[in-house]
Parts: structure tokens; sequence; C-alpha cells
């Protein structure tokens, strides 16, 4: 949705527009996104470095930890969040429900995510994005769900990677996944790229922008399971454009470090000099799981 | 012929690519800059769009921030554009304690000014020096509160009933509050070379 006013008397403001809802995303590039419960842990987030925070009722392990139904924050919280930061608050909307998403959007939150680490509101239908001036990020495992994803409105998109396992083979078989068909796209045959649009189940023009540019028409970031310096050098050496960190800062033995630590890293990516400093002495990781141990896959949720 | 000089683009974080594609299309070579070693090899410095309290500290653990502040004291040019404005300022509202700006050009700048990002817009822009309007997209944007003597305002935008500067220059030093990197309108890019004589 977009507003316009004249409030220059000459040249007409517009908010709310595609530029203005990526531009956002650009500038949020090579950063770390923290996911944070309350105003002191929102704080550690912007001592360390951290580009923006994302404001949720738990973070994704002990969701897991605890299982039950996982929804919107508490605006009470989201707004001790906003008093306590100068940096961009985003929050966690659950998929489909927009309500949640207008709630958010009246809370002057900076970015929406509609995220499958919540608990799914609609088994049919993503919120229809467009109709918010506040922009959102989607979770995607492969081309196709990101294509649907920007096509609903979304203006940024991350990897699911499978959040509050400390575990970042997902989130590097998502990236993989996404990164590779954007290749293959680009090399295609222009006719080919009919079968592209029909195998991901994606608009045509999206598929062809792609086959121009060699990329997403949004910022691609990494989310799900990043849980040290490491792993983050590991998903932006591999194409993500900057990246989400949730369980891994607050689970780990000395958060405000390991915050630190992960923001250094991912600025610096490709030194492993600096790698190696941020890394020393940096204590436990937040405990991990394997994969195949889960009960649950939050990155099945959504399509 | 001496050979042409080097810009560099502030590559710890922020949206960097596009300041460098915006100095490439105008023939420009371009280095990223993100050690100090880095920045002995550039001629002037592009500050990008980015998140300024992350910039700042990124600046000092790299160990940039103080070789940075001797080149800008020694008159390296430099040009910065949201984020970066605010990093070349000489104070700054509505930051954190901690944040040290870099005093490059003698503004007083208030961060967020216009708001959050449902705040965030588009508008046609006049500014000096550029014969017709430019579109200008204004993200989560700074704004110059007071400037010093020295300081050229080359276009203001109303904020709060007032008149105030997004575009100011102060020697060979530019700032901007909004992002012309994010547009294919490459003026102000290209007025900020000729100011520095590229």
């Amino acid at each position: 949705m977009t507003n316009t006013s004249a409030a220059d008397g000459v040249n007409e403001r517009t908010t709310g527009t595609v530029r203005v809802k990526r531009g956002l995303a650009e500038m949020l590039r090579g950063g770390v996104i923290m996911d944070v419960v309350n105003a002191e842990q929102a704080k550690i987030a912007e001592d360390a470095g951290a580009v923006a925070v994302m404001a949720l009722e738990r973070v994704p392990s002990d969701i897991r930890r605890d299982g039950g139904v996982a929804r919107m924050s508490d605006p009470e919280l989201i707004i001790g969040i906003q008093e306590a930061v100068t940096i961009p608050v985003m929050a966690k909307a659950r998929i489909g429900h927009f309500a949640e998403a207008q709630i958010l959007e009246s809370l002057n939150v900076d970015y929406i995510d509609e995220s499958e680490v919540l608990t799914p509101a609609d088994e049919a239908y993503h919120i229809d994005k467009w109709n918010f001036t506040v922009p959102f990020v989607c979770g995607a495992t492969n081309l196709g769900e990101a294509l649907r994803r920007i096509s609903e409105g979304a203006c940024l998109i991350r990897s699911k990677g499978e959040a509050g396992t400390g575990n970042v083979v997902e989130a590097v078989r998502h990236l993989r996944s996404i990164l590779g068909d954007i290749g293959r796209i680009r090399a295609a045959n222009p006719t080919e790229l009919f079968g592209w649009a029909k195998n991901l189940q994606a608009s045509i023009d999206l598929v062809r922008e792609i086959h121009e540019t060699g990329k997403l028409p949004v910022p691609l970031f990494c989310a799900g399971g990043l849980s040290t310096p490491a792993d983050a050098s590991l998903v932006m050496q591999l194409g993500a454009e900057a990246v989400f960190v949730g369980s891994g800062i607050f689970k780990s033995e000395d958060p405000v470090r390991m915050a630190a630590a992960i923001v250094e890293a991912t600025a610096h990516y490709d030194d492993p000099a600096v790698l190696v400093k941020v890394s020393r002495g940096l204590g436990d990781a937040m405990r991990g799981f394997e994969i195949a141990s889960l009960e649950t896959r939050l990155a099945e949720r959504g399509w | 012929m001496s050979p042409s000089p080097t810009v560099g683009v502030l590559a710890l974080q922020g949206d960097v690519r596009e300041h460098t594609d915006a100095l490439s299309a105008l023939g420009v070579r371009v280095q990223s800059v993100r050690t100090p070693a880095e920045l002995e090899g550039v001629e002037a410095l592009v500050l990008p769009g980015g998140e300024s309290t992350t910039l700042g500290m990124l600046l000092r653990s790299s160990g940039l921030d103080g070789p940075l502040r001797e080149r800008l004291a020694g008159g390296m040019p430099a040009f910065g554009t949201c984020a970066g404005m605010i990093l070349l300022a000489t104070t700054v509202l509505d930051g954190r304690a901690d944040q040290v700006p870099l005093a490059a050009i003698d503004i007083v700048v208030r961060r967020n000014a216009f708001g959050r990002q449902l705040e965030s817009f588009e508008s046609d822009l006049s500014i000096t020096g550029l014969d017709s309007p430019m579109h200008a997209v204004f993200i989560r944007a700074p704004i110059v509160e007071r400037y010093g003597e020295g300081v050229r305002v080359l276009a203001a935008v109303e904020y709060r009933e007032e008149l105030r500067p997004v575009v100011c220059q102060e020697g060979r030093v530019l700032i901007a509050s909004f992002h012309p990197e994010l547009t294919s309108d490459r003026r102000l890019h290209e007025l900020f070379l000729t100011h520095i004589g590229i």
C-alpha cells in the first residue's frame, strides 16, 4: 500500500513503495540481525553491533523445547525493545496471520517476519503482503518458495534453515538450492524459462527477471541454525548477503562476546585472520542437534 | 601521465555494491576498503548507507577508525550517504552515547529524524548544481539540524514545518541523507567526482 502526501508543498512524498521497502533490506547487507525476547537482550544486541533486532516470544530452541503454540510477541515487550534501541526492530508474525501483522504494523515495527518458527495460522494462504506499508521478510527452502513469497509482496528472503538447532546444515542446503537454481536459470535458453516457471510454480516474469539479472529481485539473507562466527563466514561465502542469528547468541556460554564475534565475522567473512581472532576463547556455542533426531521440522511449515 | 585516482568504498556493512556500481559506471577505478592497508591505496572515500552504530563499531574493531580520521583531517575527499553522512558529521543526535563521528563536515545530524520505516519515503528533490530534480529515496533518514559557516546547503526538505538540509558540502566533503546509489541517476556521484577533480 502506498500513501502520498504533499508535505513539501511542491514535492510529493510517497511511503511504502517497493523501493523504500526493499531499500531498508539493502541497508542491512553485511550485517547481523539478532533474535531477542526482551529489552535487555535487545540492548546487548545493539551494543554488539547488530544491524537490527528481531522480537519474538521465545527463541527457537525454547520453542522447540517447550512446545505449544508459538505466537507474536506481547506488544508490551515490542514497545520495550523499541524504546531500548536505536536500530531497526523487526518482529515475527505467524504464517497467514494477517491480524498479527496488522498489530505489528500499528506498533510501527520496521520489518515483519512472516515466520515458520511460529505456529502457522493458515494452511492455505500466506499473508497478502501487498496490503501493508510495512515491509515483510519470509523464509524459503528453495527458489520456487522464494519467488512465491516475492509475488505475495515479500521484500527480503531468508533461508529457513532449521531454527533452534544450532546446526547450519539445513541453511546451507537451502542457500545452495536457491543460488544453484538462480545460476541454472541465468544460463538457461530463453525457451526453457517456461519450464522453469512451471516446475518452480513461480511467475514467468520473475523467472525472466532472474534470467536477465542473475539474482533475486530482493536481497537474500541466511537464517536457521547459525551459531558460530565460522557459520556466519560459511554462509556469507556461499552467497548470503547478511545473517539472522537466533538461539545461537543467547543460548551460548557468553552471549555478549558471541554476538560481537559474529558481527565481526560477518563483516570480514573472507578474512581468516579476523575469523581466528574473534573465534579464540569464545566459550561454548549453543548445544546443537542432529537434524535426524528432531521431532518437528520447522522448515516444512509454509509452501 | 599520472594514473587515474582510485576511489574507495567503505565495505564493512551496508549497500556497498550500489556505490561501487555507480562509480564504476562513471569510469572510476574503485577499491573496497575494509582494512587500513586498503585505505592507504585510495585517494577519496565513499561511505555507504547501512547502520551507523554497526559501522562505527566495525571502524574501531577493524583498526580503520584512527587512520580514517587522520586521512579526513588531512583533506581526503569523502562522500557519505545516510549512515555515511552520520559517520562524517561532527555531532550526532538520537544516537548511541558511544557514537563518536568522524567530524569531517561541520554539521549536527539527527538520526532517524523522520521516524521508523513506515515513514521512509521517496520524493523529487531539487539540488543546487543539477539542472532538474533528482528522485530521492529516504530510508529511516537522518537530517541536518545545524551547520557551520563553511557548509553549503545544496538541498533541503520540509521537516517539522521548517526547511532542513539533506544535501551539504564543505570543502571536498559531500553528504546526502538519501540514497542516490539506489536509483540509476548518477548525477550526485558525478557532482562529487567533479568537486574532487576526477
